[in-house]
């Protein structure tokens, strides 16, 4: 009787098992909030990165996934000497981490930019600037989505 | 065929910020998403824009696939003389757009 209980567990937990990799399988490379980690890192080498001067604005609750306004600013006087040189945009569950990276210089005047996004679930999205001093700020944003995007898109 | 829809102020007076706006038709395919049969749709997106205010760039956006479909950009400049803004898009299989557009500055 223990013996069959013991076998019937076994196949259970080989099932579950063999589910989970076909899962990770049918998943082509998910963002994570490490993989944004990751990705973040690339992007900054081992600088700090300061919370504040960026601002998101992005709606908190999202019904369409597959366009979502993204505003990013950062208090900047834009100067030669002082100016915003680079904006780099991360998700943490998309299927992959990046979203946009942009170069600005002084001659951008503001330090604004528009653009609309994809999101595939509910998730945070996170701002970094890169100033002509070397130093980055950052700023995060939670988006809840209804209507996902990406993954679910079958034709 | 108007693919790419470009507003920028006509006029404008030395030293003003003026906003860009910029919106391109494209499917923007992520390369994620397939079909009934289980076939991957291959990617197809713009992965880089740039813009140059009378051939030095100004503005430059690396895309990913989490960009909606016809991706649209705005961004700002400081109107520094009369000239010749020019928009490019490339991309995935060869995708190339260039746009231009003139502003007068007072």
């Amino acid at each position: 009787m223990r013996g069959t209980n013991a076998t019937r567990r076994d196949l259970l937990a080989g099932a579950g098992a063999l589910a989970g990799v076909a899962l990770l399988a049918v998943r082509p490379g998910e963002a994570t909030p490490a993989s944004m980690r990751e990705a973040i890192r690339k992007v900054v080498g081992g600088a700090d990165i300061g919370k504040g001067r960026v601002t998101i604005e992005i709606p908190a609750l999202v019904e369409n996934g597959n366009v979502v306004p993204l505003t990013v600013s950062v208090d900047s006087p834009m100067t030669a000497q002082e100016h915003v040189k680079a904006i780099h945009v991360f998700n943490e569950k998309n299927p992959q981490p990046n979203v946009i990276g942009i170069k600005l210089g002084p001659r951008a005047g503001k330090a604004m930019v528009s653009t609309r996004i994809r999101l595939a679930d509910a998730q945070n999205v996170v701002a970094i600037a890169e100033l002509s001093d070397g130093s980055f700020w950052s700023a995060s944003a939670y988006v809840l989505v209804t209507l996902a995007a990406c993954l679910e898109g079958n034709l | 065929m108007a693919r790419a829809l470009i507003n920028v102020p006509r006029k404008a007076k030395r030293g003003d910020i003026i906003e860009i706006k910029t919106l391109i038709s494209h499917v923007m395919e992520t390369g994620y998403r397939t079909t009934q049969t289980g076939q991957v749709i291959p990617r197809d997106i713009i992965t880089l824009f740039t813009c140059d205010y009378d051939g030095e760039e100004i503005f430059r956006a690396e895309l990913h696939p989490a960009i909606s479909a016809n991706p649209f950009i705005t961004f700002h400049t400081v109107a520094t003389a009369s000239g010749t803004l020019t928009f490019r898009w490339t991309g995935d299989n060869g995708y190339s757009v260039t746009e231009t557009a003139t502003i007068a500055v007072e």
